[in-house]
């Protein structure tokens, strides 16, 4: 086979390489929609932030507006700093509220900005002040089944511990031993 | 033969294990001195970048065939099965994530590469173990043309460069393959097919890692199978037993390699 030809099938072979490469980056990953262009960052300390990871995403309205950014541990007062950054095309009062919510029942976990009222915006380097933690499942549990137990203790004390075994047994669907 | 000792029997039994060993400790040895020799010797492959392109042409495109097709069908039976247990959890949208990532992060890699060491592998080692059963090296020597840099390391440098390429190309095509089985067949939405993906594939951890490890995978099967041609007894049966050796070694190495890797890359 001669050289010119061998030149050109390998082009054509590269050339399919590098477009399944940009076929890749851009409709595949998320290489397009991580790049939000100019961001400002903004901090918010939660007490619990479940399994919100960096790279997830910010959402006001439900539009995605920005990505969390990292998530630190403060061992002065054992809270977690999360620096999420925010388009700039997008301005929150100061008094934005900042939740942690789930996707779905048990999808990622996402921030929820939720504008206030006030007149100046977030600027580079603020702290969201009102923040809510993430909801975890296992203490919604327990306080579900703590107030169910002290409803029982007040209906009568005799059948208490009874019914109190049966319905942890139930809830949690512990085997009884 | 002393066969009722039963200490003679066990000290033979040693030996064998211990031969063995020296063996193959022998052979990773020369096959890391010939993987530094054409490092060394590579800048020839470079300077007449047209021995390399012909060495591309022979590995990466006559191997696109194959590839395709493969990753076709790999793509749609994902789809297939994943569509099967993800509708159980009434999560049939996720079907593009799943063909997706294990595309991208394993089956793309390493089914290449399987393939890779079949297709090319064997033909390199092969033709190598022909050349030296033919004693073409040796003439090449008394031409005083050193056979690393002229035989060897253009078709080292043309499997690396072949490799990612049709790693990317097999995932491409697979996703392609999990999209026409997904959305046109079994009716999953098409917006959600997409965003669902581009929401959960990460380019930096997902895309950049498996080009990557089909790197490092065409340098491990490329090696193996040169290794193995130069150094195959120069008979025909010892030809045969060389390339039957690549595809067995480099399938291994490659599935070895793969856990290696990814341990690495989910740590870090």
């Amino acid at each position: 086979m001669d050289r010119t030809k061998i030149d050109l099938w390998v082009g054509i072979f590269v050339a399919l390489g590098v477009a399944a490469l940009l076929g890749l980056a851009m409709k595949v990953g998320n290489l397009t929609s991580s790049k939000i262009g100019e961001t400002y960052s903004v901090t918010a300390a939660f007490e619990n932030v479940g399994s919100l990871k960096p790279h997830a995403p910010v959402k006001s309205a439900g539009v995605a507006v920005g990505r969390v950014d990292s998530i630190i541990f403060n061992s002065k007062n054992y809270e977690a700093v999360v620096t999420i950054k925010i388009d700039k095309r997008y301005n929150f009062p100061k008094d934005t509220f900042a939740n942690i919510y789930t996707a779905g029942l048990l999808g990622e976990q996402y921030v929820g900005l939720e504008a206030g009222g006030d007149e100046e915006v977030l600027k580079n380097g603020d702290k969201i002040a009102k923040t809510q933690d993430a909801v975890v499942l296992e203490k919604m549990i327990s306080q579900f089944l703590f107030s169910k137990a002290s409803e029982t203790n007040t209906d009568g004390k005799q059948s208490a511990p009874a019914s109190q075994a049966e319905s942890k047994s139930t809830e949690l669907g512990d085997p009884p031993f | 033969m002393t066969k009722s000792n039963p200490l003679i029997s066990i000290i033979s039994t040693l030996q064998g294990i211990g031969h063995r060993m020296v063996e193959r400790i022998w052979r990773l040895g020369a096959g890391a001195r010939l993987f530094f020799l054409t490092i060394i010797y590579s800048g020839e492959s470079f300077k007449r970048f047209h021995l390399t392109l012909r060495e591309i042409y022979s590995t990466g495109v006559m191997s696109l065939l194959i590839i395709i097709v493969s990753a076709f069908f790999v793509g749609m039976v994902l789809a297939l099965q994943g569509y099967n247990t993800l509708q159980k959890y009434g999560s049939s949208e996720a079907i593009g994530v799943l063909v997706a990532l294990s595309l991208v992060r394993e089956l793309g890699p390493v089914v290449t590469a399987l393939l890779f060491a079949g297709r090319a592998g064997t033909a390199i080692t092969a033709e190598i173990g022909l050349m030296k059963t033919t004693e073409q090296l040796s003439a090449m020597e008394m031409m005083a043309v050193n056979p690393i840099s002229r035989v060897v390391a253009p078709r080292f440098w043309a499997g690396v460069i072949s490799m990612p390429i049709l790693a990317t190309l097999f995932s491409m095509v697979g996703i392609l393959g999990g999209y026409i089985v997904a959305v046109p067949l079994i009716g999953v939405d098409d917006g959600a097919f997409w965003s669902q993906m581009q929401a959960n594939v990460d380019f930096q951890s997902d895309i950049v890692n498996g080009v990557i490890k089909s790197l490092v995978f065409g340098v491990a099967c490329t090696m193996i199978a040169l290794f193995e041609g130069f150094d195959a007894p120069p008979t025909a049966e010892g030809v045969s037993r060389a390339t039957t050796r690549t595809v067995v070694i480099s399938s291994l190495t490659v599935l070895g390699l793969d856990f290696v890797l990814t341990s690495f890359m989910l740590v870090i």
